[in-house]
């Protein structure tokens, strides 16, 4: 297989795509799961606030994507512009 | 195989791919368990919300700076070019990526944990706010530092020119100084998150304890740093020391072994330190009197914990400055 030079460079841009967005899920996979998962508790313990709960979740859920945001960003940099 | 332009740019979008994939790991985790404590704390007591949400948020920004830290190098490898390139320079720059982004999870982790503890301390004892969210700031910020070891790291390997050292076995060091600083922090973030966490809810519940507290706490979060030192200093070692051309595998094979040895070796002990001295913070919160048999047994457990990391840091500096 003869790999020329810019086919070298768009091989490991794809692939560290992949790698940016495979490892950019986990964290907020994880985290915004907890977070949901606590909520469901809290809303369990006192069904009245459900409404301030679920907007909590949904605020802390925001914070934690971001970083997932900025996996997808780079992601899209590599496959598009770079 | 290829000349150094391309290889640079290969290697580059890779360090860039790793420096934003596994640092953003850790903060999304930290945050995700402040957003669920909170959330847990909100159910005990709905009408201080405003209080909560704004604890949460300041504590989540804190967990956000090491992933911040890793899109910043992730940029810069996208965008950013050297001067001089040679083919060693591509190690440097996935060496750059790994050393931030594996700093990046121990942080991000850590942090979240007195930030939920204080969400939840705050709604239990809000007259104590003000000694609870001092404490959580201290606890966070120094979990942050691994990640800055980290970013160090990444930056010596960015920005210095390093086409004065041979490709064999240089191209083991760069790659092994990423690795040892990289791993090495994920210990020490994680075990300074326990220690803070507990000294959070400690202050929340008995504030008459507040300075005993908090003195064991920086104790615990000092001597659960030194794992990520270790890591660190090889990696400087690694970076500097003056190696002769030698195209052998095994002096490569060795370099990189130094790298893997203190950097995997600064995970057990860091997660452990940080429990030894997150119970000891918790019951000198709880029986202010008898810190002086805490502390001695908290520093007698540590120093044994401490154990296996200094055996991979001899393993580290046999393989770089003996063989």
């Amino acid at each position: 297989m003869e790999i020329s030079g810019p086919d070298f460079i768009k091989g490991m841009a794809f692939l560290g795509a992949g790698i940016a967005m495979g490892l950019g899920a986990i964290g907020p996979g994880v985290g915004e799961g907890f977070a949901a998962g606590k909520a469901c508790e809290a809303i369990g313990k006192n069904p009245n606030e459900a409404g301030l709960l679920t907007r909590t979740m949904l605020v802390g859920q925001a914070v934690s994507e971001s970083t997932g945001i900025y996996s997808l960003v780079v992601a899209l940099l590599l496959l598009f512009v770079v | 195989m290829f000349d150094p332009t391309t290889l640079l740019n290969a290697s580059a979008f890779m360090g860039a791919a790793l420096a934003i994939g596994f640092g953003a790991i850790g903060a999304a985790l930290g945050e995700g368990y402040t957003a669920g404590i909170a959330n847990e704390a909100l159910s005990n007591k709905p009408e201080s919300s405003g209080d909560v949400i704004k604890n949460m948020l300041v504590g989540q920004a804190i967990s956000e700076s090491a992933a911040i830290f890793s899109l910043v190098v992730a940029i810069v490898l996208l965008f950013s070019r050297p001067s001089t390139v040679v083919t060693i320079t591509s190690w440097a720059a996935i060496g750059a990526g790994l050393s931030m982004g594996l700093s990046a999870i121990g942080s991000g982790v850590g942090s979240g944990m007195p930030a939920g503890t204080a969400c939840m301390g705050i709604v239990r004892q809000p007259g104590n706010s003000s000694k609870i969210i001092t404490t959580m700031l201290i606890g966070s910020a120094v979990c942050q530092t691994p990640a800055i070891f980290g970013m160090v790291i990444a930056f010596l390997l960015l920005f210095i020119d390093f086409s004065h050292v041979p490709l064999y076995p240089g191209w083991a060091a760069m790659l092994g100084a990423g690795l040892a600083t990289g791993l090495a922090a994920i210990g020490s973030g994680v075990g300074n998150g326990f220690t803070s966490g507990e000294a959070v809810s400690g202050i929340a519940r008995q504030p008459e304890t507040t300075t005993e507290t908090t003195r064991v706490m920086l104790i615990g979060l000092s001597v659960g740093q030194s794992t990520a030192i270790y890591g660190f200093l090889v990696s400087l070692l690694l970076l500097f020391y003056g190696f002769e051309e030698n195209t052998n595998l095994s002096s490569s094979m060795r370099l990189l072994g130094a790298g893997l040895s203190s950097g995997f070796g600064g995970i057990g002990p860091g997660i452990g330190l940080g429990l030894a001295s997150a119970y000891a913070v918790r019951w000198v919160a709880r029986r202010r009197e008898e810190v002086g048999n805490l502390v001695r047994t908290m520093l007698v457990g540590m120093a044994v914990t401490e154990s296996t990391a200094i055996y991979a840091l001899i393993v580290s500096l046999l393989l770089i400055v003996v063989f």
